[in-house]
């Protein structure tokens, strides 16, 4: 089953990758034959089968509510491709049509 | 012999003693790294003025008669998606070419608590996402047994490292076999531990229900060491199991008298060389010899375990690297008038490779409205019945025994152009990580002169009996004292 | 009248009353240069994990008790995968499978046809943990028309998010809805609601259809909405633009609107911030939480008595009437101060009027809280008693009160300073009346004439004597006693 390139698009505006037409082309591809290989898990009767979220029986694992040492601003700031006043700068974000 | 061929062990004996110097030690193996790693490039970041300034003051401590660690004066390779405090750490992606983390991982206080002297950031697969260190963002990584092939990955810089001697002992993670399948290409021992026997908190996280930091070392008792070191409860990470760390040095007896030996057939069909098969059988036969007995398992599910990775490692890698998109740290990529998704977008594309974009297209795919049902709940399901395959093994026996890959290392580029062949190299470790279990990969034969790993895995935190079983075998052989000759290119 | 019946559901966001935030050590606070309570884990630094403080879920616990919601015993995290500037991780820890609470509902009053108050429930479909995202700000308020500027002391403040059905039919019945919630988790301790530091946020969900029809119509989101002003100013208009499409045969679409408080109309959302699929899936960093009886107990052991029952109480332990009892838990300090006042002093009528008109009064002229009281409440308590006992009139007290809120003293020392205990020692007051009686021969004469208006005069003349302090009833008597 082949992804249609709308398909394509939407999975690359949610996931935020700017793909060329050749790019996309390519990852149709190779999208469409992974999804295939994934058909064989169609096989198995999972009716009454639980999902593992986690192999291990933990749970409840809580902290105590204090505070404890922030990291300093030149720390926070030092690896930000830009900044300003003390906080990140990004190009505009438009809200409103 | 060199000090770059004793082992972390002995090499720690020797420091503790004050038969030989940190700064000797870390010397030793700094002009190793000059020497090979313009052929091997083990490493993203190789650390000689840290490791210098490290290494002397670990020998002024010492002699202050201060007891100075596990790993007192022992360099090791950390892999480069471990964050280290003030140095740059890259996961081998243009992403994070620059980044500098504010903070050390867990197991980074731990090293330093143990008396490690970080030599290094070893490359890796880009964001750990592969198995040969090709999807490194800066270059391949070589196999130091044969320098025209992959070190496996995606911890390959870490493993080629530890075979090429460049460091005694690496950490490396595992999230589908990128510990153990390396291991097995460059001759290594590579243990994954349990999930949750070692802290999370500071790895770069690809998987995080599969993720595991690991020893990579030149034997069992090396591996034992830095398992020791490492192995333990961190209150920062929620799933961390929180019960003392056994001595794993005392599970080193070398008696495995009793010991049963499941073999699951299902391991040994399907692309497996023969050659790979024997030499794993051959293994288990001299198991039996020393004592162990070995008995047949079936493990029906396994067979389904490299899909439903396929499909849970992605799905949890598109939300994992989702917070790489150019505002609190690396990469940007934006253009005058770019507005913010514009922005998101192009640096994305720019920053990320093309196994991580595909990857990350296959976990958003799967995860997205009116697919998560029929992709990942399916695979979470079908995760349960692989173990409940392997609960049902070990209510038959102690250890697994099976091949680690299906095959000795390839050649570099030969895989590239079809990705595909390229994850059945994991087809061995990946049910491993679907249950959580630990298991080590040590060497157990040679073809082409290109080393064979067999694998033998353990029930939920019983590295020690791995460790038993791995020693014994390896005290009855001669294949770890094997050394890779790096040739001169 | 509109020929279409309003719906309105509402989603309520709390930022919840703990010291540091949800998943890691970072201090809670609303107000601190940008920033500056930030770490690795609220920043979404790489490899960095969340750890659950224990307080946030507890603090949760108790509002989901307190709507009377039904608990899942096992509830977990998911993750809310969305792009934004201020979501650090790009994903927000959030619950919406087996989320910690479900259903319930919120009691709120409304006026019913015949102006009578009535109850209502409002229906709860969700109440659910999570954290809150950074905060940015844009464009012409930086003073750079092309950037945004993001500051991070917000991301990872635990927040709770309570949905509500669609279960409102006006603008006035989300006014309660917002008023009593707001109320609850005031008393509940559970936020301090501060709308205005964003510590408490609405949402409003508005559709309409005609009167009769029983699907819904289709629906729309109103956000931005900083205050209760704004809710009720968007609410309108929202109904306002959804009538005019309808009335003119168009169709609503479903989206989501921004509420702009300058031009007083609701802009819809920019289609490409709204194509979200969240693929939410269970975050694989946190663990299950198993809530037992035990933990159930320990909650509810620590829980504050709710409004609805403290009113109630008030009125059938205290004999209050039903609007004194609703002035007294309008908030929690003031019912407690009216109980501390109380405490061993049995005369829950008189407290209840000093603390309802003359204190709350002289409180809200000054813009004073109640925690903030220069008179405490034994000290109004003790006042009462000394009006009680006799010691001072009612009319003293006023001037005693006026002194105490002033000073902070107690009642009894102003009332020694200045001498304004009731003079109740006969022998003095026999000697005041003779006094008065001699200097007044010509009102004597007239009493003793019949004239009964001129004994008031003598009494007055008493009371003036004593500045008001003589006791009425012995001087009275006293008067007549001498004049006959």
């Amino acid at each position: 089953m082949r992804l249609t390139p709308e398909e394509v698009d939407h999975i690359t505006l949610l996931a935020r990758l700017e793909l060329s037409p050749a790019e996309r082309e390519r990852a149709a591809g190779e999208l469409s034959q992974i999804l295939d290989y994934f058909e064989q898990l169609k096989q198995l009767d999972t009716e009454n089968v639980e999902p593992t979220e986690h192999v291990l029986p933990i749970n409840n694992v809580l902290r105590v509510d204090e505070t404890r040492p922030c990291l300093s601003l030149e720390a926070v700031l030092q690896n930000a491709p830009e900044h300003a006043s003390g906080m990140f700068q990004v190009p505009r974000v438009v809200e409103a049509e | 012999m060199p000090l770059t061929e004793l082992t972390a062990y002995q090499l720690a004996q020797q420091i503790k003693t004050r038969k030989i110097s940190c700064r000797e030690v870390t010397n030793e193996f700094l002009s190793r790294i000059e020497e090979v790693e313009p052929r091997v490039k083990a490493f993203v970041t190789v650390l000689p003025d840290e490791a210098r300034r490290r290494a002397d003051l670990l020998d002024k401590r010492l002699a202050g008669g201060e007891d100075i660690g596990l790993l007192g004066g022992v360099p090791v390779a950390v892999k480069d998606l471990i964050c280290t405090r003030g140095i740059r750490t890259t996961c081998s992606s243009k992403m994070l070419e620059n980044f500098v983390p504010p903070y050390d991982a867990h197991v980074a206080e731990r090293l330093a608590v143990e008396g490690a002297v970080n030599i290094g950031k070893a490359n890796m697969d880009e964001f750990a996402m592969g198995s040969s260190t090709e999807n490194s963002a800066f270059f391949p990584t070589r196999n130091p047994w044969n320098l025209n092939c992959v070190p496996g990955g995606s911890s390959g810089g870490s493993t080629a490292a530890v075979a090429a001697q460049e460091a005694p002992l690496a950490l490396g993670s595992d999230t589908g076999g990128s510990i153990r399948q390396p291991a097995a290409y460059c001759g290594c021992v590579g243990l994954k531990p349990t999930y949750g026997l070692v802290s999370r908190y500071g790895l770069i996280a690809f998987a995080s229900s599969l993720d595991q930091i690991g020893p990579i070392a030149n034997d069992v008792r090396d591996s034992a060491l830095l398992l020791q070191a490492i192995a333990g409860y961190d209150r920062r990470d929620s799933t961390s199991i929180n019960r003392a760390v056994p001595d794993y040095l005392a599970s080193l007896t070398g008696d495995v008298k009793g010991l049963r030996i499941g073999v699951p057939k299902e391991f040994f069909v399907q692309g497996v060389e023969s050659y790979v098969v024997d030499a794993v059988r051959a293994a288990i036969d001299k198991l039996c010899e020393l004592g162990a007995e070995a008995v047949e398992v079936s493990m029906p599910s396994a067979e389904y375990a490299l899909a439903t990775y396929y499909i849970i490692a992605p799905s949890e890698a598109s939300s994992n690297l989702a917070r790489y998109d150019g505002v609190q740290y690396g990469l940007r990529v934006a253009e005058p008038g770019d507005d913010i998704i514009a922005m998101y977008s192009k640096t994305r594309a720019a920053g990320f490779g093309h196994e991580v974009q595909h990857r990350i297209m296959i976990g958003t795919h799967a995860l997205s409205s009116g697919f998560y049902d029929a992709y990942y709940l399916k695979a979470q399901k079908v995760r349960t019945l692989i173990r409940r395959d392997f609960e049902k093994a070990f209510s038959q026996c102690d250890v697994l025994a099976t091949p680690t890959a299906p095959t000795v290392a390839f050649e570099i580029g030969s895989k590239t152009n079809d990705p595909f062949s390229m994850k059945l190299a994991d087809v061995c470790t990946i049910p491993v990580n679907m249950a959580g279990l630990p298991a080590i990969s040590l060497p157990c034969g040679f073809q082409n002169n290109l080393p064979i790993g067999l694998q033998l895995i353990g029930n939920l935190l019983d590295e020690s009996t791995l460790f038993r079983a791995a020693h014994a075998y390896e005290q009855a052989t001669e294949w770890h004292k094997q050394r890779a000759v790096v040739e001169k290119s | 009248m509109s020929k279409y019946e309003i719906v309105i559901g509402m989603e309520v966001h709390a930022e919840l009353l703990t010291e540091s935030k949800q998943f890691c050590g970072c201090a809670n606070v609303a107000v601190a240069p940008p920033n500056t309570h930030v770490c690795p884990v609220c920043l979404g630094f790489p490899g960095s994990l969340p750890v659950l403080n224990e307080k946030s879920v507890e603090l949760s616990l108790r509002t989901v008790l307190a709507f009377d919601s039904k608990i899942n015993k096992h509830t977990i995290f998911e993750r809310k995968n969305y792009f934004y500037p201020d979501l650090p991780k790009a994903y927000q820890i959030s619950q919406r499978l087996f989320t910690l609470g479900e259903g319930g509902c919120v009691e709120i009053d409304v006026a019913g046809q015949d102006g009578q108050v009535q109850t209502k429930r409002v229906g709860l479909s969700d109440v659910h943990m999570e954290e809150d995202t950074g905060k940015s700000q844009h464009g012409e308020a930086i003073g750079d028309p092309d950037s945004s500027l993001v500051d991070f002391n917000r991301a990872g403040i635990p927040l709770l998010e309570i949905v509500s059905a669609p279960d409102m039919r006006s603008i006035e019945e989300a006014e309660s809805y917002m008023a009593t919630l707001r109320q609850v988790l005031l008393y509940l301790e559970v936020s301090d609601c501060k709308m205005e530091l964003g510590r408490l946020r609405f949402e409003a969900s508005v559709s309409l259809r005609p009167f009769g029809q029983e699907e819904y119509g289709t629906r729309v989101e109103v956000k931005n909405l900083n205050s209760m002003k704004a809710v009720r100013d968007s609410l309108r208009a929202e109904i306002e633009r959804q009538t005019k499409i309808l009335d003119s045969g168009g169709k609503v679409q479903q989206q989501t609107m921004l509420w702009d408080e300058a031009s007083g109309t609701t802009q819809p959302m920019r289609s490409k911030e709204q194509a979200h699929d969240y693929r939410y899936f269970p975050e694989p960093d946190l663990v299950p939480i198993e809530i037992d009886n035990a933990w159930l107990d320990r909650v509810r052991a620590a829980m504050p008595e709710l409004p609805r029952a403290r009113r109630q109480r008030f009125q059938t332990d205290y004999g209050l009437s039903a609007y004194d009892a609703e002035i007294l838990t309008s908030t929690r300090d003031i019912a407690s101060y009216y109980e501390a006042a109380l405490e061993n002093y049995n005369n829950p009528k008189t407290i209840s009027n000093w603390v309802a008109n003359e204190l709350l009064g002289r409180l809200n002229a000054e813009n004073k809280d109640i925690i903030a009281s220069p008179v405490r409440p034994t000290q109004l308590r003790d006042l009462v008693k000394l009006i009680d006992d006799g010691t001072i009139s009612g009319k003293i007290a006023k001037e005693v009160f006026d002194e105490m809120f002033m000073e902070g003293r107690d009642a009894i020392l102003i009332v020694r300073e200045k001498g304004l205990g009731q003079i109740s020692d006969t022998s003095e007051i026999e000697a005041i009346c003779q006094r008065v009686i001699e200097a007044n021969p010509k009102a004597v004469e007239d009493y003793k004439g019949g004239k009964e208006r001129s004994f008031a005069a003598l009494v007055g003349g008493v009371m003036k004597e004593t500045r008001g302090r003589a006791n009425p009833a012995l001087v009275n008597e006293l008067l007549k006693k001498q004049l006959s």
